[in-house]
This record gives C-alpha cells, structure tokens and sequence, in this order.
C-alpha cells in the first residue's frame, strides 16, 4: 500500500505502459516513471527544492515532490506510509529509529560563529558563545577581548539558521538581538562593517570580510564538522521506512543520484557538506 | 444634395453614439477596476487578518509586548510593533514637516529665481529615488554615527545592549528625509495659491516679509499645508525598504537608541519562513497597518471638504 499509494495520481504511464494498470509498480520501476514524495524540515527546503528540481531533469517522467512541515513531521509521515521520504534536519531520535526509519545522512549543515576582521577574540567556548546571545556578555573586554561593545546580530523568527544554531545551543527564543536581519547577506554586511559585532551563517558564505571564530577551539572547517568535533553543524537526514535497498527502483535511483557528481554538485549548491 | 446631407448627418450620429458608448463603457470599467481593487484587498485583508485575531486572541497579540513566533509557546505580542510605527512616524513628521513647509516658503517667497531654479529640481529629484537607496545611504552613513554617538553615551553601561547604530533615531531621520519632497511640493503649491492680493494689503499695511509670511500666507494655506503633513505622514507609515537597512528589526520598546521593529518591516522580514499562524498574525499586522492608512486617508478627505467649505 506505501508503494502504491506513491504512484497513484501519476497519469502518464497510462499512454506508456499500455495496456497496464496504472497502479503496477513493475512497469514503473521497468521504465522509470513515477513519482517521489517527500515532506519534512523546513531547513532542507532549499536542498529538497534543488534536488527535486535536478532530478525531475534528469528522469523525465518522474515527479518529485516535497513539502515542508517540520522534521518530526516528517518522520512520522513516513513511517505512515504517506510519503516515500521524511527529511529532518537533525539526527533521528532513537524512538524514530526502533519504528524502523533509517537514517540516511544526505548532507551536514554547519554554522560559522562571525565577528568583524578587527576584533581579536579567536575562539570562544560553548558557554561564552551562549552568554554572548543571552546578554551576559556586554564587552568584548570582559572575554579578553578589545573594549568594543558586543553587537548581537542574528535572523529573523522562522530562519532555519536562526533555529539551528539556537537548538543547537539550547537557547531557543531566549536570545537578545541588536539586529534581526532578514538574510545571510545583510548579516555578512553588518558584522563586516560593525566594530564589536557577532554573528552567524551558514558555513559556505564566509569569505575575507569577516573572521570566523573557533569554537571550544575548534575551527568551522568542512573536515571538523564530517569528523563531528565542530559544535554548530547538524546533519540532513532523508529517512525511508526499511533500508534503501527494501525501497523501489525508483527511490534507489533517487537516493544513488545523491551520490553521483551532478547530485553532489546540487548539495555543494545549496552550501552544504556532503558526509562521507 | 440635402437627402445626401441628412443621410450623412445621420450616419456620423450613429456612429458618435457608438464611439460615445464605447467609450463610456470603457471608462466604467477602468474606474471599476479601481474600486474591485480598493474592494478586494479590503476584503483579502480581513478575511486574512482576523483568524489570528481570534486564535491569539486579540488583547494578547494587539497589547501583547512579547513576539516570539518561534518560540515552543509562541507568543505574538505586538504593541510594541505597533508603538514603534506611531511615535516613529511622528517623530518624522515633527522634524521632516517644519523642514519642508519652510523649504517650500523659501521657494515660493524668498528665493530669487536662480536659486530657485536650482533648489525646485533638487526636490524633484528627491522624490524620484527609490526607497532602497535612501536605505542604504542611511546604512552606511548615519549607522555608523549613531554607533559613534551610542558608544560615547552608553560605554561602560550594564543594561543598554549595543546595537551598532541601527536604532529608532536613524530610522526617524530616514524617514524624516523620505517624506520631505511630498511636504515640499504640496505645502509650496498650496503657498503659491494664496492670492497675491493679500501680501500685497498685509504689506501696505507695513508688515514685514516675515510677519507676512508667517501672519497671512501661511494661515491662508493652512488647508493646503495639513494635506501636506497628512501625506507624509501616510508615506513615512507605510514606508519599509528603507527602515528595515536602518533600524535593527528587533522588537523592542521604542526609545532612541532601541533597535526597533516597524509595521511595515515586521511584515517584510518574517514573510519567507512564517507558516501556520505566524503567518496569519503578519496578515494582522498588515490589517493594523491597513486601518491606520485608511483613517489617514478619511481624515484627509475630511480636511480637504472642510478647506472647500472655507473658501465658499
């Protein structure tokens, strides 16, 4: 029924696979027509819109569609058998795991700590970061650090940057923003041009501009967040009910072209790390 | 030859009713694409602004002063958005209207035409740039002086939280700026309406350029001139590129050196990523907005029929 129900609507095999019920999934894994749900986290809106995208390119015929409902949503809605794929933004609960979803990692998302290029605090520990966003650190001086204010700057309610790095933390909605900005970009500005500024974004648009800072020392690099010692990054999880093997051809092909070029490309694409 | 005219006459008459009857109905309908317009956003605005009215519950959300949307018990307070927008428009207004009615009593009386000819398009132009750019300007260049300025009053403060410039004040004088050209041109033609009759008596009579100005003309364009503080008062309220670069987007309590959240910016920032009812408490927030321009809007109707009255 959780195959069937993934095909049905998909009326197109009806004039290729002749003479077929639209429902026989054999002629769609023969032929690779057919159609791919998935709903879970808003964070991987980017990433499931760009691979949709790519992939419905490559395989003409498949539909592939995503919606974004939050990752235990998502998880819940594929162990029902209501799509083929639950995203989630963060690694699988156990509970999730002894249902029989399976975890697979598709890509890590990682937060860089920026301050603006004049500051001289290099690394910061955990707490400190958190007493920063909290307000309990007002001066740079008091982390020894130059005697400029500190300046929180963060986004907007809703970002998924902005809940990734508050959960991460464990100081969801209990921070103080300067400034709430409304995209990567305008953050990248400000803490560029704010003397005593503090922010964060998503790993793949630091540049020159600003100053990343290490975390209990250790630097937000592409190699500390796959070998899980960097502390603000999370992992893209595309869960399926069962192994990827017990899935149809189709989602096999789905979860293979994740691991060709073009498929590592699109994840590069979106600024994430692919896992190895 | 005059059956010929009759059937000549006869036939351009019909014609002229049928290019009349065209026309009219083409005129109807542009004028009802208009009013559907007025109609349907109004009906789009309250149909999508009042859930959250209900689901919040209307004390908490319009008198409510904690926004957290995201929050696990999301609370969606927003007087303090809605405070921000009123006493920073009127922080505008107080310091961009005496600025632009004595701009445009300069144009109007004092300047001599090459000045004149100068300023005028000056202001003209001023009109024409985009919001965006008045935003950036402000980034750029008031920002870093508020910080400046906030650093040297507030250094060594445990309870002030920094916030490199981008406050209330930067986002009054953008404003405050933006609304200039409106008041300028509107205050200066309503100026140059006052007959010329009544200088010329207020001046016989011995009074001076300035007792003129201030006694006689300005009095005599008063009507003129509220429409100007009603319009610009109308674009500083509804105004939301240009803030959102200046003024911080965080909500906070009004106060000068706050970081702070208009209306209009609270909107525009959270649109992308707000579902569920979130999303349907921006929709009140755009009705709280829509109300306020629409009582501005009466009000000015009102003030134009009652000018019209005092001239008959």
């Amino acid at each position: 029924m959780f195959i069937m129900g993934s095909f049905i609507g998909c009326g197109k095999q009806k004039v290729t696979a002749a003479g077929e019920e639209s429902q026989s999934t054999d002629a769609i894994q023969g032929e690779g027509k057919g159609n791919i749900s998935m709903s879970g986290s808003t964070s991987m809106e980017k990433l499931a819109n760009a691979l949709a995208e790519s992939f419905m390119a490559a395989h003409p015929g498949v539909t592939v569609t995503a919606e974004f409902t939050g990752s235990s949503a998502g998880v819940e809605a594929v162990m029902a058998g209501n799509v083929d794929i639950g995203n989630s933004s963060r690694a699988l609960k156990e509970s999730e795991k002894e249902t029989g979803a399976v975890e697979n990692i598709v890509a890590i998302d990682g937060i860089a700590v920026v301050v603006d290029p004049t500051n001289t605090v290099k690394t910061l520990t955990k707490q400190q970061l958190i007493d920063i966003y909290q307000g309990k650190i007002r001066y740079w001086h008091e982390i020894g650090g130059s005697n400029f204010p500190v300046v929180v700057i963060g986004r907007e309610a809703g970002s998924g940057t902005r809940n990734a790095f508050e959960e991460i933390l464990g100081i969801r909605d209990s921070c103080f923003y300067a400034s709430e900005l409304d995209s990567t970009g305008t953050v990248m500005a400000k803490v560029a041009s704010v003397p005593g500024a503090i922010g964060y974004v998503s790993l793949d648009v630091i540049n020159n501009t600003v100053s990343t800072v290490a975390l209990d020392g250790v630097e937000p690099t592409a190699e500390n967040i796959k070998a899980g010692s960097y502390l603000l990054s999370r992992p893209f999880v595309m869960a399926t009910k069962g192994e990827i093997g017990e899935q149809n051809k189709l989602i096999q092909e789905f979860f293979n072209y994740l691991g060709t070029e073009e498929g590592k490309a699109i994840i590069s694409g979106v600024g994430l790390i692919i896992p190895d | 030859m005059e059956i010929q005219k009759d059937l000549t006459i006869m036939g351009s008459n019909k014609n002229k009713s049928a290019a009349e009857k065209t026309a009219q109905s083409v005129f109807t309908v542009s004028a009802l694409i208009a009013v559907m317009a007025v109609a349907s956003i109004t009906i789009y605005m309250i149909i999508n602004g009042t859930p959250a009215l209900f689901q919040v519950g209307a004390d908490k959300l319009l008198f409510g002063t904690k926004w957290a949307p995201g929050a696990l018990e999301p609370s969606y307070g927003i007087l303090y958005i809605i405070l921000t927008s009123l006493i920073g428009t009127t922080l505008a207004v107080l310091l961009g209207v005496p600025m632009g009615v004595l701009t445009a009593v300069f144009l109007s009386e004092m300047a001599s035409k090459r000045v004149a000819a100068i300023v005028k398009p000056a202001v003209e132009l001023l009109a024409g740039i985009p919001s965006v750019i008045y935003g950036l300007l402000g980034l750029m260049i008031l920002n870093p002086l508020m910080y400046k300025l906030e650093m040297k009053l507030f250094m060594g403060s445990e309870t002030h939280r920094f916030t490199g410039g981008a406050n209330l004040i930067s986002a009054v004088i953008v404003l405050a700026i933006m609304i200039l050209p409106t008041v300028i041109n509107i205050s200066q033609s309503a100026i140059q309406a006052v007959p010329i009759h009544m200088r010329a008596a207020s001046e016989a009579l011995g009074a001076s350029k300035i007792q003129t100005i201030f006694k006689v003309v300005l009095p005599a364009a008063k009507s003129g001139i509220i429409t100007a503080v009603v319009l610009g008062v109308g674009r500083a309220i509804g105004e939301a590129m240009a803030i959102s670069l200046v003024s911080g987007s965080a909500v906070n309590l009004p106060l000068p050196f706050n970081s702070v959240r208009f209306l209009t910016t609270a909107i525009v920032s959270e649109m992308g990523y707000a579902a569920d009812t979130h999303r349907q408490v921006l929709f009140t927030i755009g009705l709280v907005l829509f109300a306020f321009i629409m009582f501005i809007n009466i009000s000015l109707t009102r003030i134009l029929k009652k000018g019209e009255h005092n001239h008959d």
